[in-house]
């Protein structure tokens, strides 16, 4: 909380934030992570152990999810030895058209009904028959108990037990995720995500329009997607504010896909991806909550922009963008987190890596702001050797 | 119909998609040579190439231009008589996201900056086996080879496929250029590859480079 709050910690603070790397560092494979939660938490357990960082994300709920997967017929992601992937590869999300352009206006009349209706079905097998329950706004009174009947449906009531399944899988992980949450709080280790958010362009172009749809808006659909931002800016923020009090915690993790340089102009960039999306951290920020913003790829032209926030309240973790001058232009406002390459830890020496590190804790780390991390967390190809020499850099860099 | 052609090329240009379009189908009903409608289109995606270059312009401009260019050739092309399969080329490019990866907005891009920048580019698609680069190099016998990943895998991928090309007996004619989110010099080593790159002006470079006009 040191860093977050710009206060000087009494060493260099660390997150583990991992998706594959902790169950290869205890011998499992990707698909094994997947599948198997006890091995998954027993790896997680090692690795900490092992690491000893000062906070962690957890791992269950960035990849534990395969079986409910399957039960589900999902179709966003292909995963390990799922269809025509091999088993020792992440998972993959597809980029893909989920909604077409002339359903923006009934994304932004009722959400929840496209979501229901339209959008479920589509990015899963078992959802399918939810496009047969009724459209409520329009049910009231004694029509309430009249459509009770659409849900006897055999195809519905299908869904419904497939549902119910996937629920009670999704509850197993759930359980062991927890415990394994207990025992490193009980061994002194908190987690630093308790939640989930995102900026309103990247739920526009990764999940409902595609990246090529997303992109030919800017042009051809202006209007209706500056007004379906507008609304995820209200949309967004309660689902992370609830998960949050839901797990007892006030951090927010917020992966951002399309913010960096070189995808967007400056211009796009401001009309398009910072307004909502600040209006997002805003909203989470007066919710009591401290956002780890993950800004992938380059970001470093846009630090003038993004320093717009409350001081003390937001993490920005930077993949490439130049540490140095993002410390310059934050100093005071926001703290850093990163950014050893991820080639480093793959293909370098543990050497490398501490001169790195180090090199960082000098420069960006003063007066505090700062934590150590990899640039989008630790890549799963990282060799060991490498991965200790980062966690053990950071506890001998004391301020 | 002088003023209607740079006109076409500016409305392109500009990223006016719907007059644009329009424009073309006038002209081509109009009896205007396709051949010649699609030499404006190459002289207005020049200059898309040339504000991309610049930072004037960004992918969603090169995404917009590249359907411009789609439409406009699907209505061109069936009218052609002669046969226009022999145009000279600046080289050929194989290019692929490498086996395990399916990502594929950076290839996809870089293969139109590269084609409009006059190479014919071989796109392998995703998840590209060893073996279909190496095939491909046989058949087509390109100048320069392409090798797309996103994620950290794809540095084993890479690795593995340009030790392939060089067990073959491959990779003395050839160039091997890198690209991809997590690519640097040190993944450039790692790789073998001969160069890497971080946007698509940075592949047309290597290839300009490389394969002498």
């Amino acid at each position: 909380m040191d860093a977050i709050e710009l206060r000087e910690p009494d060493r260099l603070p660390t997150i583990l934030f991992s998706h594959f790397w902790v169950a290869l560092y205890s011998g499992m494979t990707f698909r094994q992570a997947m599948y198997d939660y006890e091995g998954l938490a027993a790896a997680m357990l090692k690795a900490m152990v092992d690491l000893e960082p000062d906070g962690y994300q957890p791992v269950h709920a960035a990849v534990a999810f395969g079986p409910t997967m399957d039960i589900l017929d999902y179709k966003q992601l292909e995963w390990p030895g799922h269809k025509g992937l091999a088993e020792d590869v992440p998972f993959q999300y597809l980029d893909a058209q989920y909604m077409a352009p002339e359903e923006y206006e009934d994304y932004v009349r009722d959400p929840t009904g496209f979501m229901l209706h339209k959008y479920m079905p589509r990015v899963a097998g078992a959802f399918e028959p939810l496009s047969q329950l009724p459209y409520y706004p329009g049910v009231l009174h004694t029509r309430i108990i009249q459509s009770m009947e659409s849900y006897a449906r055999p195809e519905v009531r299908r869904a419904l037990e497939t549902m119910i399944k996937a629920g009670e899988e999704m509850q197993k992980m759930r359980a062991i995720q927890s415990r394994l949450i207990q025992e490193l709080k009980d061994l002194g280790f908190p987690s630093t995500a308790h939640a989930t958010s995102h900026a309103p362009f990247d739920v526009a172009a990764d999940y409902l329009r595609g990246s090529k749809g997303a992109m030919l808006d800017l042009f051809r659909n202006k209007d209706r997607l500056l007004h379906l931002l507008d609304r995820l800016t209200v949309l967004i923020p309660p689902t992370a504010i609830e998960s949050a009090k839901a797990a007892g915690g006030n951090m927010i993790f917020v992966p951002l896909h399309w913010g960096l340089d070189g995808f967007m102009s400056p211009k796009q960039f401001t009309t398009f991806f910072w307004p909502q999306f600040q209006k997002v951290l805003l909203t989470l920020i007066e919710a009591g909550l401290h956002p780890h913003v993950l800004w992938e790829g380059d970001c470093t032209s846009r630090l003038d922009l993004i320093k717009d926030v409350p001081p003390g309240k937001c993490v920005y973790f930077f993949e490439r963008t130049d540490m140095f001058k993002a410390k310059e232009a934050l100093r005071g406002k926001v703290c850093i987190r990163g950014n050893v390459p991820a080639s480093m830890l793959i293909a370098g020496t543990p050497n490398e890596v501490r001169e790195h590190c180090k090199k960082l804790f000098d420069t960006v780390g003063d007066g505090g702001g700062f934590i150590l991390d990899a640039s989008v967390g630790v890549p799963d190809e990282a060799k060991p050797e490498n991965v200790l020499a980062m966690f053990q850099c950071a506890k001998e860099c004391v301020y | 119909m002088e003023d209607r052609s740079k006109q076409l090329v500016q409305m392109i240009a500009d990223m006016q998609e719907e007059d644009a379009v329009k424009l073309a189908r006038e002209m081509l009903d109009a009896g205007y040579d396709p051949v010649k409608l699609l030499g404006h289109c190459r002289e207005a995606m020049e200059m898309v190439g040339k504000r991309y270059a610049a930072g004037e312009y960004f992918l969603p401009e090169l995404m917009l231009a590249g359907e411009m260019l789609k439409a406009i050739g699907d209505m061109a092309k069936p009218l052609i008589k002669q046969d226009t399969s022999g145009a000279k080329t600046a080289g050929t490019v194989i290019i692929g996201t490498v086996e395990g990866d399916l990502h594929d907005i950076g290839k996809n891009i870089v293969t139109f900056m590269l084609e409009i920048n006059g190479f014919k580019v071989i796109d392998l698609g995703i998840d590209v086996p060893v073996s279909n680069f190496i095939d491909s190099i046989r058949e087509h016998k390109p100048q320069v080879v392409g090798l797309s990943g996103f994620l950290t895998l794809a540095f084993d991928a890479m690795k593995q496929t340009i030790e392939a090309i060089k067990a073959a007996g491959l990779r003395e004619n050839i160039k091997i250029m890198i690209g991809g989110g997590q690519v640097d010099e040190t993944v450039k080593t790692y790789t073998g590859a001969d160069a890497f790159g971080l946007n698509a002006m940075d592949a047309v470079s290597l290839c300009k480079q490389w394969v002498p006009a």
